[in-house]
């Protein structure tokens, strides 16, 4: 269970947002929405733990997350913007590294079929810096299939997808809300995803 | 998961060869400068080699520390550091290490070739060898500190030398010292311990801090 | 009556608290600055060995003292503002950063002062002075990295990293520096021998050392106060004090 309690985000002088709560419970969904500049991606970043709050306090099962640490981000994934991607490395080395980064050392083989699953067969290895931008999200994105965290914080995770990634994302997501996982998402775009419940946060 | 990112910052390394021979060259020319400047007087030239190979391998090694997080901060790969289940420090600590393999070790293994074109004797070239080795680690770990500090800053280079080379200044003294004490006649160990002793204790301090630096700048 | 501390630390009460303390340092430091100068001139006797040159030491040995010795103060508080988050001393080490570089700076310049009619150079590569150097480096340092940052509290807590890292290795680099200068006593001349003092002289130093710490006191409060209404400018207060014709 995630909880925000009274958040408050401070970026300079302006205040962002405040008295911000929510909880998210097993097998639902958090749509985040709001303009740009309203502190989604401040949001996410908090929720995640590589920034404080400047008020408030944000509970992983009853637990502050400050105090957790390393225990939280074995449960959590976090995909933002920025995908994570070496320019340098293959398709390949990229996923086994960052699935490594995130706790979850996978075979050679393992790595290949989610590349295929993503629709990256023939890419594998490739330089990252020959890859398109989409074809590149796709590689940050195959770590979902690989991690086995129950928190999912993504940040405009459809950006820059073509049609059928956008399906096999939503798709994805579907399937980690039904085994009980948590998604926590930003998006411009609509999405079509059947959830449990969905908690909608709109920030100013 | 130490080794994970060893590892793989050697491949990065290895598929950028450029930047780790860049560094190479700069320690050589710096180095090659010196007669330049003050006359191809040997027995002055002597003299001076200890100090001018570490000052040198010191300015090399600030100068890459640049690369040491910036890129994966550029990309991304930092936030993933910070979120992974792994320890911080444990991960600086192989990020350090890695720097060192790419950037120290390079010079270490050039520096006895520039001591003989300052016509070292051969005991002092192993000492100067031994002292770049036990010296220049604590050169990355330090290093990574300011280097993590000064993430994303403007001006970032210049102002990590600032933070940095008067930290790096017990590590010269002894360097240089070790060789000069060597070439007088004196007993050198007592340097060569100190240095080691530098190396754990930065292999214990440094990491941590710098974790602690990574998480104030990527707040 | 136990003194609520807790109100003080909050900077909205510090600075109406600094305010009414500046004026009382302030003319202490006066006094003492003229009754140490006026001793350190006209009461303390001539040294038979080094003359009148000598007089240099009721700048330079305080600000020598004040150099290292706010370091440490400054350190002290950029680490209390890491370790418990509170604003306040994180403002205090930034404050007291550029009064020692200011007595660093002195303590060096007086040093050199006293050098020529000494040593007959401006600069002798003598192990105080030399640390003394280094400690100025850590000043800018320190000075350097948080005027970089512009966001403050990340200026505040990257400052404090470094201001720590500086202290655990003054010691290293002192003793460093002694063992370097040591090893090359050859080229330098040694000032370890501690000419003996007349009490007058003594009792000169140490008032001019009291008046160092007052002065630095009030004008590290004068600067904290500044800094608390360049952060605070968007609160509630300072425009309250601004409607009063306060500022």
């Amino acid at each position: 269970m995630l909880q925000g309690n009274n958040l408050a985000c401070v970026r300079g002088d302006r205040r962002l947002f405040k008295s911000i709560n929510f909880t998210l419970e097993a097998g639902e969904l958090m749509q985040v929405n709001g303009p740009n500049g309203s502190g989604k991606t401040s949001l996410l970043r908090m929720l995640c733990g590589l920034s404080n709050p400047a008020v408030g306090e944000i509970f992983w099962n009853g637990a502050a997350i400050r105090s957790l640490g390393g225990e939280y981000y074995q449960e959590m994934t976090y995909i933002g913007h920025l995908s994570g991607t070496k320019d340098d490395l293959t398709a390949l080395e990229n996923l086994r590294i960052s699935s490594a980064l995130g706790g979850v050392k996978i075979t050679d083989k393992h790595a290949r079929d989610v590349l295929v699953y993503m629709g990256l067969g023939g890419r594998e290895f490739l330089p990252a810096k020959v890859l398109s931008q989409g074809q590149r999200r796709r590689v940050a994105l195959a770590r979902l299939l690989v991690c086995k965290t129950k928190l999912w914080i993504l940040d405009e995770p459809l950006a820059a997808l073509d049609v059928s990634a956008v399906k096999l994302i939503q798709k994805l997501i579907e399937q980690h809300l039904k085994q009980g996982g948590m998604v926590v998402m930003t998006t411009h775009q609509e999405i079509d995803v059947t959830a449990a419940s969905t908690v909608q946060l709109q920030l100013a | 998961m130490f080794f994970w990112i060893v590892q793989r910052d050697l491949l990065l390394a290895i598929r950028r060869r450029s930047d780790v021979l860049t560094t190479l060259f700069f320690f050589i020319i710096v180095v090659s400068l010196f007669p330049l400047s003050v006359g191809p007087e040997m027995n002055m030239l002597r003299m001076m080699a200890p100090g001018i190979v570490w000052v040198a391998a010191l300015l090399a090694s600030m100068l890459s520390l640049g690369r040491l997080f910036a890129n994966d901060f550029l990309d991304g790969t930092l936030e993933q550091m910070l979120l992974s289940p792994q320890s911080l420090s444990i991960l600086i600590l192989g990020k350090a290490l890695a720097h060192w393999l790419v950037t120290g070790v390079p010079l270490v293994m050039m520096a006895p070739v520039l001591g003989l074109q300052y016509d070292l004797p051969a005991d002092a070239l192993f000492v100067l060898t031994v002292s770049l080795l036990l010296g220049t680690p604590v050169l990355s770990l330090i290093g990574a500190i300011g280097a993590a500090l000064t993430l994303g800053l403007r001006g970032g280079g210049v102002l990590v030398s600032l933070l940095v080379l008067p930290l790096y200044i017990p590590v010269l003294i002894f360097g240089a010292g070790a060789v000069e004490a060597n070439m007088a006649g004196i007993e050198y160990d007592a340097h060569l311990s100190l240095l080691g002793a530098f190396l754990l204790v930065s292999v214990v301090f440094a990491p941590w801090a710098a974790a602690a630096s990574l998480k104030v700048s990527m707040e | 009556m136990a003194i609520n501390w807790y109100k003080y630390a909050s900077p909205a009460s510090f600075y109406s608290l600094a305010g009414k303390m500046i004026p009382f340092f302030a003319i202490i430091a006066f006094g003492l600055l003229i009754a140490g100068l006026y001793i350190g001139f006209f009461v303390a006797p001539t040294d038979f060995q080094q003359g009148e040159a000598y007089r240099i030491i009721f700048i330079h040995v305080p600000a020598a003292w004040m150099s290292m010795f706010l370091y440490v103060v400054m350190a002290f508080w950029a680490g209390i503002g890491l370790a418990f988050n509170t604003r306040l001393s994180s403002m205090m080490a930034t404050a007291i950063a550029p009064t020692g570089a200011l007595f660093t700076f002195l303590a060096l310049w007086t040093g050199s002062l006293w050098g020529k009619p000494m040593w007959g150079t401006w600069w002798v590569w003598d192990a105080r002075l030399t640390s003394e150097l280094i400690l100025l480096f850590l000043y800018i340092g320190f000075m350097s990295l948080q005027a970089a940052i512009d966001d403050p509290r990340r200026a505040d807590k990257a400052g404090a990293i470094i201001a720590l890292v500086g202290v655990i290795n003054i010691p290293i680099i002192y003793f460093s520096v002694q063992w370097w200068n040591t090893l090359h006593q050859g080229a330098s001349v040694s000032v370890t021998q501690a000419p003996t003092m007349a009490s007058t002289m003594l009792t000169g130093m140490m008032v001019m050392v009291f008046a160092s710490w007052m002065y630095s006191i009030a004008v590290i409060l004068k600067r904290v106060r500044v800094i608390i209404l360049e952060r605070e400018s968007h609160t509630a207060w300072v425009a309250e004090l601004r409607e009063k014709g306060a500022l």
